[in-house]
């Protein structure tokens, strides 16, 4: 996966809590068998009506955030179906980072391992984040060595990240190659309990 | 003396590969089960590579999701049939054994993992779907995962996985007639809402929990990551034990017996502490429908449903004010008064034989009311064998319920049981998010006898009040 260290980005705001992974990308797209052309996708039931017309009304739609590649939105981010195709689809649409204040385990798990980073800031930041992003054309710099996130006019929080995770996502390395260094360990595993 | 360890704890402990400081340990998966919609990728991603699947003897695979439950053998939409045909190339050049859509053990993999004896307590079970936390039901590790994860299981059988914080669930007390381990688990999100079990996984303790069947159990863990946590536990005990005596992938006799004493040995032991516990009364529960877009959005069926002046905050305010606009309720009004248009018995939650069975203990004599289309869709090819066998099927009949093939169905339509925009489902499936069920459809979560009760009512209705004598 690409690799994420310094990211600079124009915020798209999603001021809801609990969007489920349902929202993000419906089942009646999860039949593709490849990871790719899923950003079309993307919130299609919010951003397409039943005619899939795009609806100007929905504000992903408007064109003061097109080419934006960082999401903000509410608490619990990503609930529900463990689909990997909600990150594919929120990837290619175009988005590098998200931030909320939480999310799902597995969503969260999805999401840095095809190169996402799910930021979590304080309920108050993302809504201040999010007021930001509402009123004007709004980039934030997210900076994972040093996990920073701020503006040009004076906004400044630090997320938390497991080293782990942000290891892989800095290097952007093959998780499973990394495991399979541990090959010997186990086949050993395997053998005892035999 | 031993530091007395939960359930969590020692199936664990017992499958650590590999453990660093400042890193999440290297878990062996002893089971990782497969469907064809999250698969594909993760079977493309070991081509590109170059990679095996590791242990085709530890993986399973079925077609559950988008299979069709009628004319099953002219699969109309090409591009289901392209997912599922991928599946079986898919398995034949991997070696991993399948239950296709023909197959006598197909059906949904919640149900049959458990059906075949396939889990069992003590392992580790995984699979691309988040409610493969409903083995967890047998003490089991079982938990969903990502495609990408799919992917590194089959080349590595591990993962890496943070150690879990704990969370008991202390269910006190006796379930009311009536009352199912349905209410019980949406009674619990209910209560304490769709995230408080983010970053735990759930032990189910206390004397209503002790009390249930397996089914019953299945049905509260299954529903373990609608209250956010990616697995919950039940302490394997007799119930257990006896559920999975001669079923096929278990040893027979004296072995049987054997293993039998090492998995009543990873119940948690007395006095283990948890990092955090909550507890419900179940005497208190009355049967449950949820009213809004997720399933912490659920009262008793006595109750109305709640107005944007319950808010606790902005929020929540904002919450309640979206949720009644899409299910087309007004804030207030008595949700037995609501009608429905579908009636969806079914799904990983709730199409066991035994849910099959009191459905149709409602159902026997009535009729489905004439505004209802109401299906009921066995969660395997052998639940559907045995009902037929039994004569649960002519009941439903019977009562103008149309009788299908196994699979996941209406539960996410993703195949061609949709329930159409506007319209109206008691479900007995584990999500009511919007257009679940179909583009604008509005999914009402109840369980199986309450689903059978609105069926033939046309509306919701306590299930208690019907006089069905083996309520009473
Ligand atoms: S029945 Fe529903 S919840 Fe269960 S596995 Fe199938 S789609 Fe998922």
């Amino acid at each position: 996966m690409e690799p994420i260290r310094k990211h600079n980005g124009l915020v798209y705001p999603l001021n809801r809590a609990n969007v489920d992974t349902d929202q993000i990308i419906p089942k009646q797209f999860l039949k593709r068998i490849s990871r790719q052309g899923f950003g079309q996708y993307v919130f299609y039931n919010w951003r397409f009506d039943s005619k899939d017309k795009l609806r100007e009304d929905f504000s992903l739609n408007q064109p003061k955030y097109e080419g934006t590649s960082i999401l903000v939105a509410g608490e619990n981010f990503g609930c529900g179906s463990s689909r990997e195709h909600a990150p594919w689809a929120l990837q290619d649409y175009g988005f590098r980072v998200i931030i909320a204040p939480s999310y799902a385990d597995i969503f969260y798990n999805n999401c840095t391992k095809n190169g996402i980073l799910p930021v979590k800031l304080t309920e108050a930041e993302v809504q201040t984040l999010i007021t930001n992003a509402e009123a004007d054309q709004y980039y934030l710099t997210v900076d994972l060595e040093t996990k920073k996130v701020f503006d040009n006019q004076g906004f400044e929080a630090t997320f938390d990240l497991d080293n782990y995770k942000r290891e892989m996502l800095l290097n952007g390395w093959d998780e499973i190659a990394v495991t399979l260094t541990h090959a010997d360990k186990i086949s050993q595993f395997e053998e005892a309990r035999n | 003396m031993r530091k007395p360890k939960t359930v969590i704890e020692k199936v664990w402990e017992k499958h650590v590969v590999h453990q660093e400081e400042g890193k999440p340990d290297l878990l062996y998966i002893d089971l990782h089960l497969v469907h064809e919609v999250t698969s594909p990728q993760a079977f493309e991603g070991l081509r590109m590579n170059n990679r095996k699947v590791r242990r085709p003897e530890r993986t399973f695979a079925t077609m559950d999701h988008n299979v069709p439950t009628i004319h099953r053998n002219v699969i109309k939409d090409v591009v289901s049939k392209t997912q599922m045909e991928t599946l079986k190339q898919n398995c034949e050049e991997f070696g991993v054994p399948l239950a296709d859509i023909h197959h006598p053990d197909q059906g949904i993999v919640h149900v049959i993992g458990p059906e075949l004896g396939l889990t069992q307590p003590g392992k580790t079970i995984v699979c691309g779907d988040s409610h493969t936390s409903t083995h967890g039901a047998f003490g089991a590790l079982a938990f969903g995962i990502g495609t990408s994860e799919v992917e590194h299981v089959l080349a590595t059988q591990t993962i890496w996985q943070q150690k879990p914080k704990t969370l008991n669930v202390k269910v006190n007390g006796k379930l009311g007639t009536g009352v199912t381990a349905k209410d019980l688990i949406l009674a619990i999100i209910g209560k304490f809402g769709v995230k408080f079990g983010t970053g735990y996984v759930i032990e189910y303790t206390g004397e209503a929990i002790r009390n249930l069947s397996m089914e019953g159990r299945m049905t509260i863990c299954n529903m373990s990551i609608e209250a956010g946590a990616r697995a919950g536990l039940i302490s394997p005990d007799d119930t257990t034990v006896e559920f999975l005596r001669g079923r096929r992938h278990v040893p027979k006799g004296d072995a049987f017996d054997v293993l039998a004493e090492e998995w009543k040995a990873l119940a948690t032991d007395e006095g283990a502490v948890y990092d955090e516990q909550v507890e419900i009364d179940a005497d208190e529960i009355e049967p449950q429908v949820t009213w809004g877009t997720n399933p912490g959005m659920c009262i008793p069926v006595s109750a109305n449903v709640p107005t944007v002046a319950d808010a606790i905050d902005d929020n929540d305010r904002e919450e309640i004010k979206h949720a009644l606009e899409y299910m087309g309720l007004e804030g207030g009004e008595s949700i037995s008064s609501v009608a429905i248009e579908h009636v969806f018995i079914g799904s990983c939650t709730n199409s066991r034989f035994a849910d099959l069975q009191r459905a149709a203990e409602i159902v026997k004599g009535h009729k489905v009311s004439p505004n209802v289309q109401a299906i009921v869709v066995p969660g395997s090819h052998s639940v559907k064998a045995q009902a037929e066998k039994e004569g649960i099927d002519a009941i439903f009949k019977e009562a103008g319920f149309e009788w299908r093939d196994a699979g996941c169905s209406m539960c996410l339509a993703m195949n061609d049981d949709v329930v159409p925009e506007g319209e109206r489902c008691a479900s007995t499936s584990n999500r009511n998010f919007e257009g679940r069920q179909g583009t604008g459809a509005r999914t009402h979560l109840v369980s199986p006898e309450m689903a059978a009760a609105a069926a033939i009512k046309g509306h919701f209705v306590d299930v208690r009040t019907l006089g069905v004598p083996t309520l009473s």
